[in-house]
């Protein structure tokens, strides 16, 4: 394994709030195509963790690489435009503009940074509507986003993530509060999006979901990593299931 | 024109049109009152661009108009320079100014920017007082006629004469709006409105926040210096007045009148209250009691504004 270089990867990966540990020490690294599920208990420091990686908060120690290069000092928006886009726990979107231009907002970004490609109103469009028809929300584009169910809130979020092209693409809680249908919907798109070149990083509590997506899984509790494997392994440890499920299992 | 949809900018170019005519139809009074009218919404509609569309309350854009006052008025009266290179001194003072200032304010958010910007233009209103010996501090300085000469290709305008100075600032004032007009419809106006909207969002989709902040700051500077350059060679008169508290109150009641984040909102603002105060202050001399009273119904009939309103209810496609 030694060959390849991750596409992420941290060493000591550290933050503390005060005296607490929110993320402690931590060494993780993702290849290019996997879906990786960080789970853990609350408060195990999953989403400080993300956001450690994407740069919305400093780490106390420790360092990021995205493609073996040291990140660490790099600010959110410049980690955003090297490709690693994050969506959030708590929907963040633009509640007065209307759908299409929420995802145009990401796009345009993308488009601007594309020096070879001039900037152009007609590929905006283009690559907006694309976004907004993997998670199928074209139909919505022209309402405003405030007036969407909250389901399709998430995914507009998800398509914004989409709309930036990103070479990972790290997932807060998606499917919290979301339906079973559209659970269902929601796994169908991201094998889509794993397959159309992103990376995912998915953070989940709801096990089937993680189950049926993730190549690899991450546990994590008390800000440590607990435990690392495929699905298969994650359900067998001991380990994991007396932190995780209850030694009861 | 890209971006801007065909409605609109015939709209504005029809706006234009009717300020050209007026200045033929309206008796030398009125005229007058709408030079000056046009020249303050210039300054009404860089404050726009700050607060309507980024949504930074500024209370200290005194400066950046006074700053283009002085930078024209000052070049002229003590060093003798023509129009043309004085207002650009103007406009070199407000930008350098708005990019100063700007860069330190913009460090903090919400109640404290307010709060910041305002003691940057009370520093800004003392220095004037301060060196009275060059600016005569609130008596100020009325610059001689013979200096206020537009030197165009074939031809020598004075702009002492009232339909060169009414065509002058309306020539400002459609440059600006048109160009705001554009603006606002780029990717940048675009990212604007969203960093106004949702700030830790627009980050997290690789905008550098900050800069696109400083940017609009400049933008906005820039376009009040121009007014605060033009208000000097027009009508002769540089005062410390300009940069006290009240006048960075004005463009926050002209624009939250006219209706923020509108492109023609800022000048229907101006328009109205203007005239709300010529009219009031005929009658009485407690007019400010109307003024005040107008702007509470105003509030809280039309929390959007004029052109606010006019955009919610029955025009959604005015930008």
């Amino acid at each position: 394994m030694a060959a390849v270089t991750p596409l992420l990867m941290t060493q000591g990966l550290s933050r503390s709030f005060g005296g607490l540990k929110a993320v402690d020490g931590v060494d993780f690294a993702i290849t290019e195509g996997e879906i990786r599920a960080i789970i853990g208990p609350n408060g195990a420091g999953k989403t400080t963790f993300v956001s450690l990686v994407c740069g919305r908060i400093q780490p106390s120690s420790g360092k990021v690489f995205l493609d073996g290069r040291d990140i660490s000092r790099m600010p959110a928006h410049r980690r955003v435009r090297a490709g690693i886009a994050y969506t959030f726990q708590i929907t963040s979107i633009f509640p007065n503009l209307t759908v299409f231009d929420n995802v145009a907002l990401a796009a345009q970004r993308h488009l601007l940074d594309e020096k070879a490609s001039r900037f152009s109103t007609h590929a905006l469009q283009r690559q907006s509507m694309e976004a907004l028809e993997k998670v199928g929300l074209i139909s919505h584009a022209g309402k405003r986003a405030k007036n969407l169910s909250y389901g399709h809130q998430r995914l507009l979020e998800v398509a914004m993530g989409l709309a930036l092209r990103p070479r990972l693409l790290i997932l807060d809680e998606p499917t919290q509060g979301l339906s079973d249908g559209e659970i269902e919907g929601f796994i169908g798109l991201v094998r889509e999006i794993s397959s159309s070149a992103s990376t995912v990083l998915l953070i989940e509590h709801n096990m089937d979901v993680v189950m049926a997506l993730a190549t690899r899984i991450t546990v994590m509790e008390q800000g440590r990593i607990l435990a690392e494997g495929t699905p298969e392994e994650i359900r067998a440890s001991e380990e994991v299931q007396q932190a995780y499920l209850g030694s009861a299992a | 024109m890209k971006g801007v949809n065909a409605r609109a900018l015939w709209l504005h170019l029809a706006v234009l049109a009717g300020f050209f005519a007026l200045n033929f139809l309206l008796p030398e009074y009125h005229r007058g009152i709408f030079s000056r009218v046009m020249v303050l919404a210039v300054f009404a509609l860089g404050y726009n661009v700050a607060f309507g569309y980024t949504g930074l309350l500024s209370l200290g854009h005194a400066m950046f108009f006074s700053a283009g006052l002085y930078g024209a008025g000052l070049t002229i009266y003590h060093l003798d320079w023509g129009v043309w290179p004085a207002f650009g001194a103007g406009l070199v003072a407000g930008v350098a100014l708005a990019v100063v200032v700007g860069f330190l304010a913009l460090r903090t958010t919400g109640v404290a920017f307010m709060i910041v910007t305002l003691m940057f233009a009370q520093v800004f209103y003392l220095t004037t007082l301060y060196f009275t010996t060059y600016t005569r501090g609130e008596e100020g300085l009325v610059l001689p006629q013979a200096s206020r000469v537009l030197p165009l290709p074939g031809v020598e305008v004075s702009l002492t004469d009232p339909a060169a100075r009414y065509m002058t600032a309306l020539a400002l004032l459609a440059i600006v709006l048109l160009a705001l007009l554009v603006l606002v419809r780029s990717s940048f106006g675009r990212a604007l409105v969203a960093i106004r909207e949702n700030e830790e969002r627009m980050r997290m989709l690789g905008y550098d926040v900050f800069t696109n902040k400083l940017a609009a700051v400049a933008v906005s500077g820039l376009a009040c210096a121009a007014a605060g350059a033009a208000y000097a060679v027009l009508f002769g008169y540089v005062g410390s007045g300009f940069a006290s508290i009240q006048y960075s109150i004005l463009p926050l009641l002209w624009v939250l009148l006219g209706g923020a984040a509108t492109t023609l909102g800022p000048i229907i603002g101006t328009l109205f209250m203007f005239y709300v105060v010529d009219t009031t202050s005929s009658y009485t001399s407690a007019y400010m009691l109307v003024v005040g009273l107008a702007l509470i119904l105003l509030v809280l009939y039309f929390p959007k504004g004029i052109v606010g309103t006019v955009r919610e209810r029955w025009l959604p496609w005015l930008p």
